[in-house]
């Protein structure tokens, strides 16, 4: 008796504490980051600073969201990396090169994009392929086939319409952050509000029970890789518009960075579990980090590490509140 | 005439698998306004034709005819359109998703904007199913938070919400209490009366006998015989089933006791168990009975060393031991066949040699290396000696009976000589044959000089195999019984509490 009297006195106020660590965590630690930095430089917490972090993480962001749709069904797209320099490449050379115009170019791109997605879709649907295994030989293919367009020179020549979109701004707020506001607000009501997201989650969660219950799961399957390569086509031609050049090299490894930003954020690489605003903090824990660092003078390469150390607490900090639920 | 009354006809169904003849012609009918038993060792081909029914697999022959005219169910949405609906054998609720998503999943409740989901419609429409269901359920609670009974009612739920004509459920009591099935049976009753099929498949011929109208046997992929229920008695059942008669399911010879091989005093865990003492002679059989979640398994898990102790003492053959992992309970002479085979007691994907020598490999390696031959010897004999059914040592364990399955975890404690092997629910889905087989398996063990420890949630099997019964609540002894003195109304009446007078 006293027993069971102790417990269920003590239950309520711990879990309340607990889920409250494990909801907000991450946004925990990104005030936590944010207050090292505020401290450590007094560069750091200035209105134009916070719209260059935003700028700078926008793109990742962009590509991390589409990165949460594929991790959410229980699956992993590598290949968003090689999707931005192929899909940048193709952006400027098609409006430079081949003359099309930036609209054309742009939209091919994106194209271009969302059929990687679906090649990426049909391999683990139809092929029973290993989304790990898929999206590794696409994301060597999308590479190769960048060097072999851009013959490994550099693309420039864009024109005005086109830098708009990496360097522009509206109303005072750059472009890339309004179009990733744009692509965030959509993915939200996506996933929260329609049977698509509800059925994106239930996949992840379990494919066989989603089947049965006659969700068409191969469908919605296609359906996150096709979105997460016309995000990552996005993030390519924002990344070339920036840059007033499309590189055969850009972005070299950054599906680690789409895929930390998610994890970070507490989406369960198993799936059916977690969002895009998780994804959207993750990011920006991540922008912040690489900026706070730099003003505080870090080398690069120490960066990295902290980086892995940042990835390291924050799945632990994930791991341990769960349990203890 | 006759054709007319019945709402679905199933003719000449024939379905194979690689290797497997599922079903050969089966023949089966179900008529609106009856609770149908479909019954059937297992591999009879019960779920098959269920999942034939519902679209999940498609049939190689024959035809199914639904309110008179031929269909073609090539899904489970086609199923649903049709009016049919299923509780499957597993738990099919997806742990993170909430209760009201789980029952309306694939048939959401629209709002007028394509694509978007009326979450509050779903929400209230979910809370009156449970309220129906006498669950006490919050709609928005996640399904993984839910006990497994709960989780089971919820498939109940999940099934009424189609407002299905016929409602096919597979095993839907294998985890609820006595009270919950009466429960179901009410809610299967009262469809019944409304006009609703309901086809039933259980374990559990009581059951059978308690709810059902009519009985239809299946036995290796064949439709044996369909009677009204008040027509059969158990015994005709069983035999139906088994195709030969069992002599004996409870093989019982007194063993003389030698001495106690393993003794627990006041065992506590700190969460489900609340000072639990045992005595087990070697040479006896040890049967804890209790509901789930008195803390059985927590008391297995413990005395293995799973668990922690955080109070109390384990004694082996006499010597105070502190068991802080599985490996050094198995040190000291214990075995431990989980409750959850697939999950817990075997390696899926590998063959019967290796899930049989798996943790013997010293007996079968020199320097290291896995002696082909030795592992092969060693296999065999416990083959032979359980009499395991398998084409060959290389046959991957998944494809054997459930039944087989568990005589190969049973092999592999033997191989090393086990003092003590507590056994988790070792019939739970083993089909009545095999069951008597394990029970005089374990019969035999005793006779050994093996202490076996048997949990299990189904009394007939308490009663007929244990030599002292133990009868859990809440985390505590509530009842201690001698062979002779049991009964079901005895252990019943201590696991749901008692006089609290033992311990």
């Amino acid at each position: 008796m006293q027993a069971s009297a102790k417990t269920t006195s003590a239950r309520p106020t711990s879990a309340v504490i607990l889920e409250a660590i494990r909801r907000y965590s991450v946004l925990l630690i990104l005030l936590g980051i944010g207050l090292v930095f505020t401290l450590g430089s007094d560069r750091f917490l200035t209105p134009s600073n916070l719209m260059n972090i935003a700028v700078q993480t926008s793109i990742i962001a962009i590509i991390a969201i589409g990165m949460t749709f594929v991790i959410l069904t229980a699956g992993i797209d590598l290949s968003v990396g090689s999707v931005v320099a192929l899909c940048g490449a193709l952006a400027a050379g098609l409006a430079v090169r081949q003359e099309l115009g930036t609209f054309t170019g742009i939209g091919l791109a994106l194209l271009a994009g969302a059929a990687v997605g679906v090649i990426n879709g049909l391999l683990v649907v139809r092929g029973k392929m290993p989304p790990f295994v898929a999206t590794l030989s696409t994301l060597a293919i999308a590479r190769g086939l960048t060097l072999v367009y851009t013959e490994g020179r550099p693309i420039s020549g864009i024109d005005e319409r086109f830098t708009f979109l990496g360097s522009g701004e509206i109303l005072g707020i750059a472009t890339p952050v309004i179009i990733l506001a744009i692509v965030f607000v959509i993915a939200y009501i996506v996933l929260r509000s329609t049977r698509f997201g509800n059925y994106v989650y239930a996949t992840g969660g379990n494919e066989e029970v989603s089947r049965l219950a006659g969700v068409r799961t191969s469908i919605i399957t296609l359906s996150v890789y096709i979105i997460s390569g016309f995000l990552a086509a996005l993030g390519g031609v924002l990344l070339v518009a920036r840059l007033w050049s499309a590189q055969p090299n850009a972005a070299v490894g950054l599906e680690l960075d789409a895929i930390a930003a998610p994890v970070l954020g507490g989406v369960s690489l198993f799936g059916g579990v977690g969002n895009v605003t998780g994804a959207l903090v993750g990011a920006f824990i991540l922008g912040i980090l690489s900026n706070g660092l730099n003003l505080m003078g870090v080398p690069s390469f120490w960066q990295q590490v902290i980086k892995g150390v940042v990835l390291i607490l924050a799945v632990m900090l994930d791991v341990f509140t769960k349990r203890r639920r | 005439m006759a054709e007319t009354n019945d709402f679905l006809r199933m003719e000449g169904i024939s379905k194979s698998f690689p290797g497997v003849q599922a079903l050969q012609e089966v023949n089966f009918e179900v008529t609106r306004g009856e609770i149908h038993a479909l019954v059937g060792e297992n591999g009879a081909g019960k779920s098959t034709l269920m999942k034939v029914l519902t679209g999940a697999l498609h049939l190689d022959e024959g035809r199914i005819i639904l309110r008179g005219e031929p269909v073609e169910i090539h899904s489970p949405s086609d199923s649903q359109e049709l009016g049919i609906s299923m509780i499957h054998q597993e738990l099919s609720l997806i742990p993170y998703l909430n209760v009201g998503k789980n029952v309306y999943l694939g048939r959401e409740p629209r709002r007028r904007i394509p694509g978007f989901i009326d979450w509050k419609k779903l929400y209230s429409q979910t809370q009156e199913l449970l309220g129906q269901l006498n669950l006490d359920v919050r709609a928005r609670a996640e399904a993984q938070d839910l006990s497994i009974a709960q989780q089971q009612m919820v498939e109940v739920a999940k099934a009424l919400s189609i407002e299905a004509d016929l409602i096919a459920m597979d095993e839907p009591t294998s985890s609820l209490t006595d009270r919950e099935t009466e429960v179901l049976f009410d809610v299967m009753r009262k469809l019944r009366d409304q006009g609703v099929a309901i086809i039933f498949i259980t374990h559990r011929l009581e059951e059978v006998f308690e709810v059902s109208d009519r009985i239809t046997v299946l036995r290796d992929g064949r439709h044996i015989a369909t009677a009204p229920t008040a027509e059969l008695n158990h015994n005709q059942v069983v035999q139906l089933m088994v195709g030969r008669e069992l002599d004996n399911m409870y093989p019982y010879s007194e063993t003389k006791e030698r001495g106690v091989a393993l003794q627990a005093d006041d065992l506590a865990d700190g969460q489900e168990l609340h000072g639990v003492s045992l005595e087990l002679q070697g040479g006896q059989i040890l049967g804890v009975a209790g509901l789930v979640g008195a803390g059985r398994t927590a008391l297995a898990e413990t005395l293995f060393g799973l668990r922690q102790a955080t109070a109390g003492e384990i004694h082996i053959d006499g010597q105070v031991v502190k068991l802080h992992s599985a490996k050094q309970a198995i040190e000291h002479g214990l075995g431990f066949v989980p409750e959850d085979r697939k999950l817990q007691g075997l390696f899926l994907n590998m063959a019967v040699r290796e899930n049989i020598t798996m943790s013997s490999t010293s007996l079968v390696s020199n320097f290291g290396f896995v002696n082909t031959n030795k592992a092969n010897k060693l296999a065999d004999e416990y083959v032979d000696k359980l009499d395991i059914r398998t084409p060959s040592l290389r046959q991957r364990i998944r494809n054997l009976s459930g039944g087989n399955q568990q005589k190969v975890i049973i092999a592999r404690w033997l191989t090393l000589k086990p003092r003590v092997l507590i056994l988790d629910e070792p019939t739970r889905g083993v089909d009545v044959g095999a069951k008597a087989e394990i029970h005089g398996l374990m019969r035999q063990l005793a006779e050994d000089g093996v202490a076996v420890l048997m949990i299990s949630s189904e009394l007939p099997e308490i009663i007929g195999v244990s030599d002292r019964i133990l009868v859990m609540h809440e985390g505590r002894v509530t009842g201690r019984f001698e062979r002779d003195e049991a009964s079901q109304d005895m252990i019943m009446h201590a696991a749901t509490g008692g006089d609290n007078n033992a311990s």
